[in-house]
């Protein structure tokens, strides 16, 4: 096994998530209905800097909510319960908003479905964006992210860990080769 | 958790976790839309020997809230009644995809030996096992507990806890008494010397005859049901004296803190072990118990399923 | 096919020095040192070589149920017996609870008559104390008796002879012909419903318990209706300390009670219960391990006379379910003197608890033959003109019980994979080997 490369550092992840925070701004146009959801565990903490951010930029502030999609993942039977996290949205819901889904890796692609279904069930937004910090390709699903902090090109061999202060102690991107295929 | 057949099979931080799983998955039936779709194309067997209609119902009801399909047997107009055993419906029910059985069963340790004989590789949940445990009810009964008198959070921690009646043919007892004590309450059981089991000493609880006096501090009362065949086989003389004894009439009513709860697993006799007025009073979380009970139970089978991941050959984890 | 003319060599009877033993026209005809016999010749003898063997008399159960006639797709009287002399028993006693019932001279003649069939095992039967074993009046004791099968041990084993004036006149209507009642010591109101012993464990698990007052209430009872009437009273399969107790109590005040333990309570716990297997579902039920210590006590000490293995066979079906519908009772035969030996000889305990192959011998063949009334045939000494009923037990080759290679037709033992400490080597019946080198002849 190799050591881990550190792809981002704090610094890195800062500047990403404004820039982001830039992009969401001008894609909407300043909009009155946009909300800003992470799904659980390192999207949420990545939603809350970027509606800090956009709070700031457009000095109104910006709802922000959280998504655990544990329930509506199609793999239970392949790799278990998962632990528990709370599902919060702001209280007006997300009828006719615009959500800008906020995840820290897109994958396959499975998390942002179960999150797209985990949505449907809590109502109807006008439309569903995306933002990741890291795509790192191999999808396994017709999708595709809105906003991009960095495209990540990775074999399977690798894994990519995010981190981040709110849950790690520590901000940073890291690639690792897996001891075995 | 490959099965759960006992509250014993629950530690402190499974059983906490049980429940925050509980208290997420309740917030979906406050919801328009009140399924998830976490089970689709899973199949679960509802196995029940004896008629109990009201769990047999919040376990359908949870199983279809996670989407799941959910095959159901019951002992009436089966061929159990023709002396089909348990093994053989087991086997049959397998045979057509179930892979977690929910079983209610006369006989002590049925779902254990359903689990741990070679007949069958399904999940087994307890749902009521003769008169050894019903853990799902003493999980719904300790979700009660919580979200009256912690917020909904955390454990039980010094909550004291009395469960009154017929404990010695009573399984949601000894799942409660397994499951509060392991959620730090403290869990005393008020009962005629003759309805106590031999050998109660040993259990995580105390044991005392004088209602009035264990009413005093307690945080929570859990009334069992007493069936009438106990007083023709001198369990007690009367239902008269029974109730005078050990019923939770108005006067003991009064007795209880401002806070305390009263809990009942139903059916209710009115009249003999819980007073008409202390059943419909505000005290009486019973109509909380049933809808918990749902919530509870999807957390199991969700549980449940997940465990079987481990097990299976092809659950090998990709990130 | 054995031949009359049998010598075995180098066995050593009990625990004594190793001898050739000549055996002719079924019975012992010669008894030399081994090294006397060196240079003698049998030429027309077949020679078994007991080197290292235990030569001990022909074990004797005083309690099996052998299921015929009735349930003959749990064990018939042959299949029985072939269990029996592969296990070492040269005689059993065949309990009546079979359909129909032995309370008549005409089933118990048939039993008698099948067991003399097989060749491989003296079979007497027990005759029903009360009709049907329904405890409600005398089964014809006196006919049962004084039929060909010469019944002299009574019992309603399976069920208790509860009724206190009906034990009475049983015991004193045996006295006319020197029989004796054998009682299944349960008071069933105390028991109804009973799954398992009842204490902690019970409750814990759930499961309606069989108190150890039930038994010894009515061991005690018993105790006293023998003196009263004078008579002679066998205590089937006692498992609780108190019964001990009591026995011990009333063979201090000279009354005529004699006792039983089975192999299963000199061994195992209700722990076995956890499993909620019925294999381990028995009637008396496995009790604690402080029982278990006093029950091998007991044996040691001369309390319990004998070890009756209460061989219960019972179907697959009747096993293999949950505890509550299965069937009460084990297996016993084969692994009968295994069980003795691993917990009254090889165990580590005081001396004051453990037996020598004397010992073993007294327990499993010589009291157990007196109490039946066989003793002219059976349990005898090892002495020339002595009838040659005898078991070869080879104490280097232990075996692991693999229940579909018992004989028996059902398989309900409850060791399964356990390592029995000796085996038999050959069992001989009236002079020809019934089993030879562990194979039935």
């Amino acid at each position: 096994m190799t050591s881990p490369a550190r792809v981002f550092d704090a610094d890195d992840i800062g500047r990403v998530i404004s820039r982001i925070a830039h992009e969401i701004i001008e894609r909407s146009r300043g909009a009155q209905n946009l909300m800003i959801v992470g799904i659980h565990s390192r999207g949420v903490p990545l939603a809350q800097r970027i509606a800090e951010r956009i709070t700031v930029i457009q000095g109104a502030p910006c709802p922000v909510g959280e998504l655990d999609v544990s329930m509506y993942r199609d793999d239970v039977a392949l790799r278990g319960a998962r632990p528990v996290n709370a599902t919060h949205i702001p209280a007006h819901g997300v009828d006719g908003q615009v959500v800008v889904l906020v995840d820290d890796v897109l994958f396959s692609g499975r998390t942002v479905r179960a999150a797209l279904d985990a949505l449907n069930d809590i109502g109807r937004p006008a439309s569903v964006q995306l933002a990741v910090l890291i795509d790192r390709g191999h999808r396994e699903l017709p999708i595709r992210a809105d906003y991009v902090g960095k495209n990540l090109p990775t074999s399977l061999t690798e894994t990519v860990q995010v981190r981040v202060l709110e849950i790690d102690g520590v901000d940073d991107v890291l690639v690792e080769r897996k001891a075995s295929a | 958790m490959r099965h759960l057949l006992s509250a014993a099979d629950l530690d402190h931080q499974s059983a906490v976790r049980l429940l925050d799983r509980a208290a997420q998955l309740s917030v979906v039936s406050d919801r328009a839309v009140k399924k998830l779709p976490t089970l689709r194309g899973r199949t679960i067997a509802n196995l029940f020997f004896e008629d109990s209609t009201r769990t047999r119902l919040s376990f359908e009801a949870a199983a279809k809230r996670l989407s799941a399909d959910v095959i159901t047997f019951t002992a009436k107009g089966s061929s159990v009644s023709k002396g089909e055993s348990l093994k053989d419906t087991a086997l049959t029910l397998e045979a057509m995809g179930a892979e977690v059985i929910v079983v209610r069963h006369g006989a002590s340790g049925a779902a254990y030996r359903l689990a741990h004989s070679d007949w069958i590789s399904a999940s087994v949940v307890n749902a009521g096992d003769g008169t050894h445990e019903h853990p799902t009810q003493a999980l719904l009964d300790a979700y009660t507990i919580r979200a009256h008198l912690r917020d909904g959070l955390g454990d039980l921690t010094d909550l004291r806890i009395v469960i009154v009646g017929d404990v010695l043919h009573s399984r949601v007892a000894r799942s409660n008494v397994l499951l509060l004590s392991t959620l730090g309450a403290t869990v005393t059981l008020v009962a005629p010397p003759t309805l106590v089991p031999v050998g109660v000493s040993s259990w995580p609880c105390a044991v005392t005859y004088d209602f009035d006096e264990a009413l005093a501090d307690a945080d929570a009362v859990m009334m069992l049901r007493v069936q009438a065949e106990r007083m023709s086989a001198a369990y007690f003389p009367s239902v008269h004296e029974y109730s005078r004894s050990y019923g939770l009439t108005d006067r003991r009513a009064r007795l209880l803190s401002e806070h305390a709860i009263v809990l009942h697993p139903g059916p209710m006799n009115r009249g003999m072990e819980i007073s008409a007025d202390v059943a419909d009073s505000p005290r009486s979380v019973v109509v909380d118990q049933v809808a918990n009970g749902v919530s509870v139970r999807m957390a199991v089978l969700y549980e449940v399923f997940g465990a079987r991941a481990e097990i299976s050959p092809e659950g090998i984890s990709h990130v | 096919m054995s031949s009359s003319h049998i010598v075995i060599r180098n066995v050593r009877p009990l625990d004594a020095a190793p001898i050739d033993i000549e055996i002719c026209d079924g019975r012992i005809r010669t008894l030399n040192t081994a090294d006397a016999a060196s240079g003698t010749t049998h030429n027309d003898a077949e020679v078994l070589d007991g080197e290292g063997c235990i030569l001990l008399p022909g074990l004797v159960d005083l309690h099996t149920h052998l299921r015929e006639p009735g349930r003959e797709d749990a064990e018939t009287i042959a299949t029985g017996c072939d269990a029996a002399a592969l296990g070492g028993f040269t005689a059993v006693h065949a309990m009546a609870n079979t359909a129909p019932v032995a309370d008549t001279a005409g089933v118990v003649e048939q039993v008698w008559r099948l067991g003399q069939a097989t060749g491989r095992c003296d079979v007497f039967p027990v005759g029903a104390v009360t009709v049907g074993l329904q405890g409600e009046r005398l089964a014809e004791l006196e006919s049962m008796a004084s039929c060909a099968a010469h019944v002299r041990v009574f019992s309603d084993d399976g069920v208790c002879v509860s009724d206190a004036v009906l034990m009475r006149r049983a015991l004193e209507y045996v006295k006319v012909f020197g029989g004796v009642i054998a009682q299944h010591a349960q008071e069933p109101r105390l028991t109804e419903g009973a799954q398992m012993n009842e204490g902690a464990l019970s409750a814990e698990l759930g499961l309606p318990g069989w108190p150890s007052v039930a038994e010894e209430a009515i061991i005690a009872r018993d105790v006293l209706l023998a003196e009263h009437v004078d008579s002679r009273l066998h205590v089937c399969h006692l498992s609780t300390r108190g019964s001990v107790e009591i026995v011990r109590w009333a063979k201090q005040r000279g009354i005529n009670v004699t006792a039983e333990v089975t192999p299963h309570h000199l061994i195992l716990t209700e722990d076995l219960a956890r499993s909620y297997d019925p294999i381990y579902k028995v009637n008396p039920p496995l009790r604690t391990a402080d029982d278990v210590q006093a029950v091998r006590e007991g044996l040691a000490d001369g309390t319990i006379d004998i070890v009756a293995t209460d061989h219960a066979p019972h179907p697959h079906e009747a096993k293999d379910c949950e505890w509550s519908a299965g069937a009460f009772g084990m297996l016993g035969l084969q692994t009968a003197l295994g069980i003795v030996v691993e917990t009254m000889m090889n165990h580590p305990g005081a001396s004051s608890s453990r037996l020598d192959w004397q010992g073993i011998a007294d327990r499993m063949s010589v009291i157990p033959a007196r109490i039946g009334g066989v003793q002219a045939e059976h349990g005898r000494p090892i002495a020339v003109g002595e009838p040659a009923n005898l078991v070869v037990v080879d104490p280097q080759r232990p075996w692991t019980v693999d229940p579909a290679r018992l004989a028996s037709l059902s398989r309900n033992t409850p060791y399964t994979g356990m390592t029995m400490p000796v085996s038999v080597r050959a069992t001989m019946l009236r002079g020809h080997f019934t089993v030879v080198d562990g194979h039935l002849s």
